[in-house]
């Protein structure tokens, strides 16, 4: 111990003549986190993108991003003496010939997956938490952009080996952009410079999948954690815990061994993928010909829904003054999704507008605790669900037998009808939750332990809660509905017009719940029964 | 007695409970025995990772089950690999849990806004600047500051024109001309209408010009499926009846919804699927959609035997292929 004290003493002696920095460094090494399992989502988030960087960088020393015609002459007979592009010969090459290439490829796919699906959950996490309210908007805003940008590296990253399936992907993104109106078919002849393929597009987004979108990653990913880092993180409700402090571990030691090991751990569960899980066998789909296709195409699961949303969406085109518009193609491939997307991000604006809420919150929701926010999460999940669902329609007819149209029939309504069931049924579950809460404040928890009175009556010993609980189980806020007074100070009716009362609705809406209970209450209650 | 309604009040923070590592010794010594342990199998499993790298031939396969036929050498570099990964993680956090100072610590958050009075000193600051800047009377300035703005990102546009040439007619055309031989893809051999039976599809390419080479952008616009049916299964116009040959008819193999190959053909039905997002067509009633997100038939081509009795195309396609663009007038 005595070495490692004067070690550590004197780097922070030479840290310190050099830099004048003794002060912020001591205040930011003794940093104080909150501990929970769901503040761990970001991290695996920030764990998997170093995880693909290193990944892609090993990829990159042997990738050769070209379509230039080549014979296959590797090692995978299957293939040899066919033409392909130089491309998916190098992928080939990867897989087959450069000793854990392989590996490499189904960790960099894995992590790849790891990464958006963490992205998803942490998502979640914050939504349903409230985590997004003032001061960290702007951290939600920054998160909505990883997602999308994530999205397109994901396609981009699955297109560059030319294989197949996924020059059908490159086909199917290629007819989104033609279907632009007016300036469609420019734009597609643009992007691979001439007709579809082309031999310019796999070195295009190459550039794009290798340096611009990881650079812009590494940009909003570092001012993320630097907002974190200076807002201070949020934490749960509990005792001891304020809207005015932070509980938790210093980062040094103990918070960073964790989150190092934390690493490991993730890099070891996707290295461990990789070794055992095989993902998109290239060599078995064979190289990009547009005249052929692989039957049961998928995409990843974040495009799922995408592809989902296409194929449900009715056979409309509109033919105008000689010009073509392609509303199966328009609506549900950029339409959708755009006005989806924008809600999300605008969402901590709108639940503040329809709340009247500007205060700051650094403690979170118990998600029941905010039905109407939970019933909405809810609602938009089911909705991307059911998408997903309908995206994978030819797997899950011949695996169920079904019939595609039963399928596609069961979406399409479903895509309308099942969401707001799914609302109203969070929102009940919600305030049941709620109720139970309440009771089990005012009454104690049920024990299973039955006694018999002396009068032959039994009943159920119900266990006091201790203090902390009940103080865990009732601090959350109880906001009050916003009024429109329906004449103002002049005597003009509806001062706020139809918006006012628009917005008076749904703050009622949103602040519906079951009232917390109150000591006074427990108090009366207690001297009820004597 | 207050009539105030009194909420459940704040324990504060529970004790620290003590660890056993805390408070024992001996435990502690066995934790970080432990530890050490974690750290000592992942130095082993990065010398199998390399044992199996310079060792293990890439030519053995052995049967596992669930997994199939698994190559020993991927396996066992993953392997030695995600284990000498996993025992770090392991080895960090069983030693941060158990040997390092677990007591929670309580920081103050201070609200982000500043007090009033800076905040007014602020606002003042940046009214005084906009005015000194003279933003509120310079409108002229203002205005061409604007446009100087705003033109000057014209230029990175501008430059992105040389990404590829402008469209022109290119998305109307195929290769496919007047006479134009249906060769087999693969093989580029003319085909005549006896090496189609009933009930068979080939998949056709129209035959190269002498020195012509055939692209992937050329295959994107002319693949063709041929379809022989019984001549009275049609349900055709005269002028579609004409196109065909023989019973045999021939489409454009490129999807109009969003390209894809429509390679999927049923014979009972006599159904063409698009396995991308299942539009179907009848090929009996001129690919006519009967399924699906595609807005219009695949467009069919019109067909007949040469002298020497090869299938050869009537005329070009009357109608773009593949996927609708803007400019697609019908
Ligand atoms: C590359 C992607 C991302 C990385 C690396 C990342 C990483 C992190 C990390 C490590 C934290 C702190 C711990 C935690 O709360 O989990 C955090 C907090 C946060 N993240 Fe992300 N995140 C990403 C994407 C997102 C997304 C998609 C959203 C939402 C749309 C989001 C919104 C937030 C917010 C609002 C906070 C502050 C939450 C709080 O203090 O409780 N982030 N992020
Ligand atoms: S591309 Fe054929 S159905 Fe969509």
């Amino acid at each position: 111990m005595k070495k490692a004290e004067r070690i550590g003493g004197n780097v922070a002696s030479y840290v310190d003549d050099r830099t004048g920095a003794a002060k912020w460094l001591r205040k930011n090494l003794t940093k104080v986190f909150p501990d929970h399992w769901s503040f761990m989502l970001g991290e695996i988030v920030l764990y998997s993108f170093v995880i693909l960087l290193l990944s892609g960088t090993f990829l990159t020393f042997w990738f050769d991003p070209s379509q230039r015609e080549v014979v296959y002459e590797g090692s995978y007979e299957p293939l040899q003496d066919i033409k392909m592009s130089a491309a998916y010969a190098s992928a080939l090459h990867i897989s087959f010939d450069v000793r854990g290439g392989l590996l490499m490829r189904q960790i960099h796919h894995w992590s790849a997956l790891l990464f958006m699906a963490g992205m998803i959950a942490h998502l979640m996490r914050v939504f349903f938490t409230g985590a997004f309210r003032k001061p960290r908007e702007a951290n939600w805003l920054i998160g909505v952009g990883l997602v999308t940008l994530g999205i397109v590296e994901g396609f981009l990253g699955y297109s560059l080996p030319d294989d197949l399936l996924s020059g059908t992907g490159v086909r199917i993104a290629e007819a989104i952009i033609q279907a632009l109106p007016v300036v469609g078919s420019y734009l597609a002849f643009f992007a691979f410079g001439g007709a579809f393929p082309g031999e310019a597009f796999i070195p295009r987004i190459y550039t794009v999948h290798v340096l611009l979108l990881p650079a812009a990653f590494l940009a909003l990913i570092t001012i993320h954690l630097m907002l974190v880092w200076y807002q201070k993180h949020t934490q749960y409700p509990g005792p001891g815990r304020t809207e005015k402090n932070v509980v938790g571990y210093p980062l040094m030691p103990i918070y960073m061994a964790k989150a190092g090991g934390f690493f490991f751990i993730v890099f070891g569960v996707t290295a461990l993928l990789g070794a055992l899980a095989s993902i998109n066998p290239i060599w078995l789909y064979g190289p990009y010909n547009p005249g052929q296709v692989s039957a049961g195409s998928q995409p990843d699961f974040y495009m799922g829904w995408l592809d989902g949303l296409v194929r449900m969406f009715p056979p409309l085109e509109s033919y105008v003054l000689g010009y073509t518009i392609s509303w199966n193609i328009l609506i549900p491939g950029l339409i959708i999704p755009g006005i989806l997307f924008t809600l999300m991000a605008l969402y901590p604006f709108i639940e503040s507008w329809m709340t009247g809420d500007k205060s700051e919150h650094h403690l979170l929701d118990r998600p029941r605790n905010n039905p109407n926010r939970t019933a909405i999460g809810a609602m938009s999940l089911s909705f991307v669900l059911v998408t997903l669902i309908n995206g994978g329609n030819d797997l899950l007819a011949t695996h169920f037998d079904l019939t595609i149209n039963q399928i596609m029939w069961f979406s399409r309504i479903g895509v309308i009808v099942i969401p707001p069931l799914v609302f109203v049924i969070t929102k009940r579950i919600c305030l049941s939750l709620q109720r139970a809460d309440r009771e089990k404040v005012l009454h104690g928890r049920e024990t299973g332990r039955l006694v018999m009175l002396p009068h032959g009556e039994f009943v159920e010993i119900h266990e006091e809660l201790t203090p902390a609980e009940k103080f865990t189980l009732t601090q959350h806020l109880q906001p009050k509905a916003l009024v429109v007074p329906d004449t103002d100070a002049n005597g003009v009716k509806n001062p706020q017009g139809i918006k006012g009362k628009i917005r008076a609705r749904f703050s009622q809406a949103h602040v519906e719940q079951i009232p917390a209970p109150t000591e006074s209450e427990a108090k009366a209650l207690g001297s009820g029964h004597h | 007695m207050s009539n105030e309604i009194q909420k459940f009040q704040d324990p504060g923070l529970p004790e620290h409970v003590h660890r056993k590592t805390d408070v024992d010794p001996k435990a502690a010594d066995r934790a970080e025995r432990q530890v050490s342990i974690l750290f000592v199998l992942s130095a082993l499993s990065t010398a199998l990772a390399i044992y199996a790298y310079v060792f293990i031939s890439d030519e053995i396969f052995f049967f596992l089950p669930i997994m199939g036929d698994t190559n020993a050498h991927q396996l066992f570099l993953g392997l030695g690999m995600a284990f000498s990964l996993l025992f770090i993680g392991l080895g960090l956090v069983h030693w941060a849990k158990n040997l390092m100072p677990d007591t929670e610590v309580i920081a103050e958050r201070h609200e982000f806004r500043s007090p009033d009075e800076d905040r007014a000193d602020f606002v003042r600051t940046v009214k005084e600047q906009a005015g000194a800047a003279g933003l509120g009377r310079r409108s002229l300035i203002k205005r061409t500051l604007g446009l100087a703005l705003g033109a000057s990102a014209l230029t990175p546009i501008v430059l992105l024109r040389d990404l590829g040439p402008l469209p022109g007619k290119e998305l109307e055309k195929t290769s496919w001309k007047t006479g134009t031989r249906l060769v087999t893809d693969p093989g580029d051999r003319p085909i005549r209408p006896e090496d189609l039976e009933v009930g068979a599809v080939a998949q056709v390419l129209p035959e190269l010009e002498p020195g012509k080479v055939r692209h992937l952008y050329d295959i994107a616009k002319d693949a063709v499926l041929l379809i022989r049916l019984r001549p009275s299964e049609f349900q055709l116009d005269a002028e579609r009846l004409s196109w065909t040959y023989d019973g045999i008819i021939a489409f454009s193999k490129i999807c109009s919804h969003m390209g894809c190959a429509v390679a999927l053909y049923e014979q009972q039905t006599k159904h063409l699927l698009c396995p991308c997002h299942q539009s179907t067509f009848d090929v009996t009633r001129a690919a006519k959609v009967i399924f699906g997100p595609a807005a219009r038939p695949l467009p069919q081509l019109a067909i007949t035997v040469d002298s020497d009795g090869n299938l050869v195309a009537q005329r070009p396609f009357n109608e773009p292929v593949g996927p609708s663009f803007w400019e697609r007038s019908s």
